[in-house]
């Protein structure tokens, strides 16, 4: 019999890395493999923004934003939906899979669990990010000027919400175990989470208690950013969000690594 | 217990003298697990050896799924310790993990993925360099002759071929401990003479030792050693022959109209222990073709619908040492698994 010795082991460095590689890149492959996924993924925002942009266009005056058409303040809440919608459809599946499928042998391998929360993190991000760019090539029907849009920012929040999202929606995952449950959650929390948070209507015409929930929902700093990257100095004057891009940043950083950590945390204690 | 093993992957050095010292290559000791109030592992303690083919054996909740999901790194035990090759190790070690190749029960296959890719994400999630993932999701691909195969999406996959797909997926790291739990759950008799014929050669190529569970007794019998677990605790540890030997002989069994009332003429007249086994008498006993001519002629016609006579097999076994059948608690087979939604 061959003896295997300890330097047949990689390190623990490259053996957390390797599971990080394998689950990301799973959930990539996955994704382009499964067609219906890249098609729902454009076309249910397109039909989201589309109905909903001119059922309530014709009714909803924004009283700080003065000019700006309902589909042009709306456009960015569609793009932290398809971020949000991403993210819940892929942390979902680690209900199932844990119990049934591929999780179980990457979670009885060399690599740490945080390694399997920042693979499947990352690989939901990257998916989320794909979906995002897809439906941001209709940005010129809302009339965003591309030559004024902040890229790095956009760029930045995006990615930042995807993975806070997708930390909030493993948590979740891991700590429910059962996708009923966790379909109760996310309509109790993560849908009137995005309703909330500025992505349909702006926090000034809320009521002063609704309104308090919306200034301390962390998603709101998801729909402001994207907002304030899209429409930067054209448009955020007259729409009068305040706030910074340096706020945004921070305030989704936090978030981001509060979630992942939470994630992280609970995968980490076997049970 | 995390506290309780220490990690010890730098003391793997000098393996060997060790594993010589104490004979096992996996040594758990008192493995124990509770789930609320109920006890599913009690202070579990086994070795096993280098190159055997060790079984547990036991119905369902007898603590060897427990046990295997400990072993996995799925489950935290309560209490207990873990050596592999003499050293102590905590079940996360990636020095142990990497050393171990897992087959679930319940499949743990891509269905989005072709067999290949499947079999290159399990190599390469062992930090296998790609050149070298490639070539050994190549190599396993022949030795369980899926190679024609490999480039189909496992989704719609027989259970039988998913199951050699899984063996080899859990083997293409060169792991020396293969981990199985219920192995062949679900599939039919050709499919299980298949995927043995699979493990022994693949045993026979790498030297692997292979530790399982079941509750399949012909499964038991591909063992070279058997631990009989009933109610989370080792009933008895030897090899399938001589745990066969601890029955007193042949076994008889007898269908009959009014079951009960036989087995009381059995037990005055001919002073035999009939046990009640689906509603049919098993009687143990040694030279039984003897015994058999008697027993129709001491019942009138009629009375008696059938009589036969077997050699024991594990589950008789296991009726004798715990009292219960074997297959007292088993689970329904599980449905063929169709496609996942992602």
């Amino acid at each position: 019999m061959s003896v295997v010795t300890l330097e047949s082991v990689p390190s623990r460095f490259r053996l957390n890395l390797a599971t990080v590689r394998v689950l990301a890149g799973r959930d990539v492959v996955r994704f382009f493999r499964q067609r219906f996924r890249v098609v729902g993924a454009l076309a249910q925002p397109i039909v989201f923004w589309l109905v909903l942009g001119s059922g309530f266009g014709g009714s909803f005056q924004l009283r700080s934003a003065q000019g700006l058409a309902y589909k042009q303040f709306f456009f960015p809440g569609v793009v932290t939906m398809v971020l949000l919608f991403s993210t819940i459809f892929a942390t979902i599946t680690v209900i199932e899979d844990r119990r049934e499928g591929f999780l179980q042998c990457v979670l009885a391998g060399p690599g740490s669990r945080w390694s399997v929360v920042v693979g499947k993190s990352a690989g939901s991000t990257l998916i989320a990010l794909l979906q995002a760019s897809l439906f941001l090539l209709l940005a010129p029907l809302a009339q965003v000027r591309l030559a004024a849009v902040d890229w790095p920012l956009l760029a930045a929040v995006m990615i930042l919400s995807a993975l806070a999202m997708t930390g909030v929606g493993f948590a979740m995952a891991w700590w429910i175990n059962s996708t009923t449950g966790y379909h109760a959650v996310m309509s109790v929390l993560l849908i009137p989470g995005w309703v909330l948070s500025g992505a349909m209507f702006p926090i000034e015409s809320a009521g002063p208690v609704l309104g308090s929930v919306m200034r301390i929902n962390p998603m709101r700093f998801a729909v402001e950013g994207v907002r304030r990257a899209l429409f930067g100095g054209t448009l955020s004057g007259s729409l009068d969000q305040g706030g910074s891009a340096a706020r945004d940043l921070v305030a989704l950083m936090l978030f981001a690594a509060v979630a992942v950590g939470i994630a992280a945390w609970r995968v980490s204690r076997r049970e | 217990m995390d506290a309780a093993v220490k990690t010890t992957s730098a003391a793997l050095a000098g393996e060997d003298a060790a594993q010589a010292a104490t004979g096992a290559l996996l040594k758990v000791s008192d493995l124990s697990r509770r789930f609320g109030s109920r006890l599913a592992l009690a202070g579990l303690s086994l070795e096993v050896r280098s190159g055997e083919i060790f079984g547990l054996l036991g119905p369902n909740g007898a603590g060897k799924s427990t046990a295997f999901q400990i072993l996995a790194c799925i489950l935290r035990p309560d209490a207990g310790r873990v050596y592999f090759n003499g050293r102590e190790l905590s079940l996360d070690d990636p020095a142990l993990r990497a050393r171990m190749g897992v087959v679930f029960q319940r499949g743990s296959l891509d269905d989005q993925l072709t067999a290949r890719e499947n079999l290159l994400l399990g190599a390469r999630l062992y930090g296998l360099p790609r050149p070298r993932a490639t070539a050994r999701a190549e190599e396993m691909l022949q030795l369980i002759e899926l190679s024609d195969r490999a480039a189909e999406k496992v989704e719609g996959w027989s259970g039988g071929m998913r199951r050699r797909l899984e063996l080899a997926r859990a083997l293409v790291h060169q792991p020396q401990v293969l981990l199985m739990d219920e192995p062949t759950q679900g599939l039919d008799e050709a499919s299980f003479r298949k995927f043995w014929a699979h493990v022994k050669s693949l045993r026979k190529v790498s030297g692997l030792t292979v530790l399982l569970t079941t509750h399949r007794p012909e499964e038991a019998e591909q063992c070279d050693r058997l631990a009989i677990l009933d109610a989370g605790r080792l009933v008895a540890l030897d090899s399938p022959p001589a745990l066969a030997a601890r029955m007193g002989g042949d076994v008889i069994t007898i269908e009959a109209e009014a079951p009960e009332e036989i087995r009381r003429i059995l037990r005055d007249r001919f002073q035999l222990a009939g046990a009640l086994v689906d509603g049919r008498i098993q009687v143990e006993r040694r030279e039984g073709h003897a015994l058999i001519p008697r027993l129709v002629e001491a019942f009138p016609a009629g009375r008696l619908n059938s009589v036969s006579l077997r050699r024991p097999t594990l589950a008789d076994v296991f009726l004798k040492l715990t009292g219960h059948s074997l297959g007292a608690d088993q689970p329904t087979p599980q449905p063929a698994r169709k496609g996942r939604a992602a």
